[in-house]
């Protein structure tokens, strides 16, 4: 088990790794000097700027030594400096990174738990009208643009009704300490993690259900049954356990998709994350900024990856045991 | 195909998807005609709302342009995007997973090691930074969408081949004298087939999606005015005009939601279960 | 008194299925301590009362008329609540595939442990200690270790025994074995069913076996019922139904059992070796070996050499895991041979490619398996017969003369051309696999288990019609397949192979009747039926 997460890592730093040349090659390949592309909007930067970034990273030197002046930095974290914001690109991912973490976190957790739990409820009564609401509700967010709940939420729930705030991490100049604080945080959290959940939660549910169903076909449910278990048990321990592991499995592709829809609800609410962060990048065309989110966020897909990993291999004794 | 026609139609779903596609279709197909004008034109004074003009039904938006000339032009786009950048998506996914299930070893280690790095990669990050990057044009928008949607397919289909070169119909063939083109192409694909079509369908959908979150990025095409974009323009009004937002999402949300329905139904008529005749 | 009595159960099938009823008008009564069978083919019914029994039908399929009474009571519309206090506790099931039965990601000693809970009997520590001594009495080697192991770390015969320990748990008066050997060796099928038969005896439990095996059935029954259709046809005692069965269907049935006394036999001298094989070795390794990977090496064929003779058939036969497939996919390279040689008229086919590989490999031609998956299911007859001709230059009109020639061949009518290979039956489709090896003119048929999934009416059929051919058309044979019954029939040399390696060589007649190997004659002896096959052979 030891060794297949340890391989697991060892894949992970490649992908990383990979990451970064892709990145490279695209400030190369990109229309323009990459001297100006790293700088940010073509003519922005002053001569001076642009010619400490020739420097830097050697341009004018041949591309492999470019190359390797580019990973060296970037294992470092020297994910370079942006040029509109007076800061070293790392840094300014550094601060917004929790609150990034904080809201595809919660609504990760928030979107698998909901969705089996409906996934779940819906098979149990296949054909039901309880089965037909949750069919239907899943097939509606799955169908709906993230960005537009968002707002549409924040309208109702925060411009209509006043329920929740719908802008920004907490409330500015209230000074909360304390659970105050994390109070006020959560009630920030709300929205986002719902709207940005929502996607999910659909997906997972409509993952669980199928697999659900497609489990309790099988013959060791049937042998369940000639036991005399009773069929809450059944569902629990037979058809449940067996149905999570391609509900685990998704989860782990979904996680970058996650991030994405971070990038869209952190927009509408506001929310301080990276996600923020590379939309005002785009405005900016701040490639700097833009470029190293990408390299960050891969980094956190990859951890999410990970730790599904783990919790399959936790659940799926043919993979922990098999030498 | 009339059995097809048979278990589609079962689905009452797919045939309500297909009755809401083909009206988008009909008005993506009618916007030139009907709106002939520039949907970018200003033609009335900005925030008109809704049915308070007889020649302009859904108003004007902040700039006084017409909102269903807007709605009916972006139809136009969200299809020919979802579409062709689907197109595209699987003209890479089916030739990558065919080659990788069907030479497995080396071949299908570099060609999954490819599939795996795509799809690890937050691929709506990965989308933006390449339309960041790169002029965003309309060209753009397709090739990145189908940039980030083929993995999924080259997965499928890597499945789907792999499952399928052991079954004994491919044995026979190999020892029929075909060569590996025409087994791929004869024996292996056209079963798979079903698969890549209820996947291209659902692909459809999340392309359209992909390109209106774009948009709202401001990501999209500067010239074409795609549903994306008028909420991504309406954003900031949202307090005082609500239905800019809600109009254009609530086409992408039909039409999605009609290639969503559409998908299961060709899932249900494509690929019953196959039931071998039991006890 | 009997314990379950049957009367005039109906079940039927959903709507749109080819018939009305799964089984109809079905009776019978089992007394404690009977092991009853109910035997068919596949599609007769067969499972159908015994599922309805447990209650547990499957899903679509009803009992719409008649009485299932158990100990003096009704239970065929017993409310589930109460059904669930009988299942597992009263009368208890085991199936074919012990792999699926059982839950993949719980102990086994959890699974069995389950039953207990189920029904609320014993304390935690006990029912531990009760499930040992349970693993036990089936006959587990190792228990204590078994009890931990998951079901994938068990052999499938040690599966079976964990399944049965598990109907045992609560000691039932009924015990419903649903084909429980199918899917298990002959040598395991021996154990299993000596388990189940000394069970009975010590427990006084009825049994209701079901199976499609006469063999089986005649090595373990008290009492027979022959169901056609989802029909009982016949019911009697063993003796009576299998020794003088009066229902022409079970007579056919009967007749079409493959039988080692009946053997082929040849008295043709050896001709001119067509195929010489030469140290031929396979190792499978899984997983990648790459850094981190877990690495699997499987020694599948070790150097395994023989000669097939011109117009002789060489029956290989073996046990799951011998390699007996192995050899066949790669004496036509379906498999790469790591080493060894492969000789077809002179000329070594293991390091040939291209072209030439082509050419050869037209000499040597597979029948395969499965006919379910040998036929693609989207390609009309036409085009499976025609494609290697085709491939082969040969002009299109040829081909398809040639394929209606060969559809007559295997005895079915040309008309079968423009059909896909899912409007034909079993039996039906075998027989175009066949055509289809045959559309190259090869001098070398390779038959991989080829009637394994047949009834055995149609078995015999196809063997005959294998037989027939290969006498018509001057062919040799390898005939693959675990069953040494069916090999007798129709081989004149058998080959034993065991993990991988050649174990004997010799006659039909001298590796069925004076083996020179133990491992054979255990083979041999585990082979169900061979008791009823010289009481049949005195009543005829």
């Amino acid at each position: 088990m030891l060794r297949f997460i340890l391989g697991r890592l060892v894949k992970s730093v490649f992908i990383l790794l990979a990451i970064l040349i892709f990145n490279f090659l695209l400030i190369h390949a990109a229309p323009g000097d990459p001297a100006a592309v790293m700088a940010g909007e073509a003519g922005a930067a002053d001569e001076k700027f642009l010619a400490d970034l020739r420097t830097r990273f050697g341009l004018d030197q041949p591309l492999y030594i470019q190359l390797w002046t580019y990973l060296k930095g970037a294992v470092q974290l020297d994910l370079g400096f942006s040029y509109r914001q007076q800061m070293p690109v790392a840094e300014l991912i550094a601060t917004r990174l929790p609150a990034t973490l904080l809201l595809t976190g919660v609504a990760f957790l928030l979107s698998l738990v909901l969705g089996v739990i409906a996934g779940v409820a819906a098979s149990a009564r296949q054909g039901s009208w309880g089965d037909t609401i949750i069919s239907t509700l899943a097939l509606l967010f799955y169908a709906t643009p993230l960005f537009w709940v968002a707002l549409m939420a924040s309208l109702v729930f925060s411009v209509w009704l006043g329920w929740l705030p719908g802008f920004g991490y907490s409330t500015i100049g209230a000074g909360y300490t304390g659970f105050a604080h994390v109070l006020d945080v959560a009630k920030h959290l709300v929205l986002p993690a719902t709207t940005l959940g929502l996607f999910f939660t659909a997906i997972y549910m409509r993952m669980t259900r199928s697999s659900m169903l497609e489990v309790s076909r099988l013959d060791f449910v049937k042998t369940a049954r000639a036991k005399g278990l009773r069929r809450s048990v059944i569902q629990r321990r037979h058809i449940l356990r067996n149905a999570l592991l391609p509900v685990i499995t998704l989860a782990g592709l979904q996680a970058g998709q996650i991030f994405g829809g971070a990038i869209l609800t952190e927009t509408v609410f506001a929310w301080p994350g990276i996600g923020r962060l590379m939309f005002e990048a785009i405005n900016q065309r701040d490639y700097a900024v833009i470029l190293g989110v990408f390299y960050i966020s891969g980094a956190m897909v990859l951890l999410f990856n990970l730790i599904t990993d783990v919790v399959y291999v936790i659940v799926d004794p043919r993979i922990r045991l098999t030498k | 195909m009339k059995e097809f026609w048979k278990r589609f139609r079962y689905n009452r779903g797919a045939v309500i998807g297909l009755v809401i596609l083909a009206l988008v279709i009909a008005t993506a197909i009618a916007a030139p005609f009907l709106f002939p004008q520039s949907p970018w034109k200003m033609v009335q004074r900005p925030f008109l709302p809704p049915f308070t003009d007889d020649t302009l039904w859904l108003g004007t938006d902040a700039l006084g342009r017409d909102v269903l000339s807007g709605l009916a032009h972006g139809a136009y786009v969200s299809l020919l995007v979802g579409l062709v950048s689907t197109i595209v998506a699987l003209a890479i996914g089916v030739p990558v997973g065919a080659l990788a299930g069907y030479f497995v070893g080396r071949t299908d280690d570099i060609l999954m090691r490819l599939t795996e790095f795509f799809q690890t990669i937050p691929s709506f990050a990965l989308a933006i930074v390449l339309l960041a990057i790169f002029q965003p044009s309309l060209t753009y928008v397709i090739i990145a969408i189908a940039v980030v949607s083929w993995p999924p397919v080259a997965r499928l289909v890597r499945g789907e081949v792999l499952s399928l070169r052991t079954r004994e119909f491919v044995e026979a063939a190999t020892l029929s004298g075909l060569g590996n083109d025409q087994i791929i192409l004869r024996h292996v694909l056209p079963n798979a087939l079903p698969a890549i079509v209820v996947l291209a369908s659902l692909m459809v959908a999340q392309a359209i999606l992909l390109e209106s979150s774009l948009s709202f990025l401001g990501l999209g095409d500067p010239n074409i005015m795609s549903w994306g974009y008028m909420i991504g323009a309406a954003r900031t009004v949202i307090r005082t005009a609500w239905w800019l937002s809600f109009l254009p999402g609530m086409a992408i949300l039909l039409t999605v939601l009609a290639l969503n329905l559409i998908g299961e139904g060709l899932n249900d008529a494509l690929n019953p279960r196959l039931t071998r005749k039991s006890e | 008194m009997s314990l379950l009595s049957i009367r005039n159960l109906d079940i039927a099938l959903p709507e749109g299925a080819d018939r009305p009823f799964a089984a109809k008008d079905i009776n019978f009564d089992l007394a404690p301590g009977e092991i009853l069978c109910i035997v068919g083919e596949s599609g007769s019914g067969k499972s159908m009362s015994a599922n309805a029994v447990m209650g547990l039908l499957p899903q679509g399929v009803k009992a719409t008329g008649g009485t299932i009474t158990f100990d003096g009571q009704e239970i065929l519309n017993l409310p589930e609540r109460q059904m669930m206090t009988l299942r597992g506790k009263r009368f208890s099931m085991i199936f074919q595939e012990p792999l699926s039965a059982l839950n993949p990601l719980m102990r086994v000693g959890a699974q069995i442990a389950e039953v207990f809970e189920a029904h609320g009997a014993l304390g935690p520590s006990q029912r531990h200690a009760r499930a040992l001594e349970l693993l036990d009495e089936v006959g587990i080697p190792d228990p204590e270790a078994a009890i931990r192991a998951y079901p994938f770390q068990l052999s499938g015969g040690q599966r079976q025994r964990v399944m049965i320990a598990m109907a045992l748990a609560l000691e039932p008066d009924i015990l419903i074995a649903d084909e429980p050997t199918t899917a298990l060796d002959v040598t395991t099928q021996a154990q299993i069913l000596k388990l189940i038969e000394n069970l009975r005896g010590s427990r006084g439990m009825g049994v209701i076996f079901i199976t499609h095996d006469f063999g089986v059935v005649a090595d373990i029954a008290d009492r027979v019922i022959v169901m056609q259709k989802g029909e009982i046809v016949e019911t009697g005692t063993a003796d009576a139904v299998l020794l003088h069965p009066e229902h022409p269907y079970t007579r056919a049935l009967i007749d079409a059992i493959p039988r080692l006394t009946r053997y082929a036999h040849s008295d043709d001298p050896l001709g001119t070796p067509i195929m010489r094989v030469e140290g031929l070795s396979k190792t499978f390794t899984t997983g990648s070996g790459s850094f981190f990977g877990k690495q699997r090496v499987v020694k599948a064929v070790q150097g395994v050499s023989f000669d097939l003779f011109s117009g002789e058939t060489i029956g290989i036969v073996g046990e799951s895991g011998s390699g007996k497939s192995t050899v066949g996919r790669c004496l036509v390279r379906l498999v790469e041979p790591d080493k060894g040689r492969v000789l077809i008229d002179g000329a070594d086919i293991a390091p040939m490619s291209g072209t030439e590989l082509r050419e050869t490999r037209r000499k040597m031609q597979m029948i395969f398996q499965d006919p379910f998956s040998s036929l693609n299911p989207r390609a009309r007859v036409s085009r499976i017969l025609t494609e290697g001709l085709i491939a082969y230059d040969t002009p299109r009109t040829q081909a398809m003369d040639k394929a209606r020639k060969l559809l007559d061949l295997v005895g079915l009518d040309a008309s079968a051309m423009e059909r896909f290979p899912h409007e034909f039956s079993g039996g039906q489709r075998q027989r175009i696999g066949i055509a289809r090896a045959l559309a190259l003119d090869p001098s070398i048929i390779i038959a991989d288990e080829a009637v394994s999934a047949l009834d055995v009416s149609i078995q015999a059929q196809v063997l005959d019609l294998l037989a027939d051919l290969k006498t018509r058309l001057n062919l040799s044979m390898l005939f693959i397949t675990h069953d040494l019954r069916v090999a007798a029939r129709i081989c004149d040399r058998i080959i034993v192979m065991q993990k991988g390696r050649i174990v004997e060589v010799g006659p039909t007649a001298k590796v069925l009747h004076d083996p020179d190997t133990a491992y054979t004659q255990s083979l041999l002896d585990a082979i169900p039926g061979q008791d009823y096959e010289r009481a049949l052979m005195q009543v005829e």
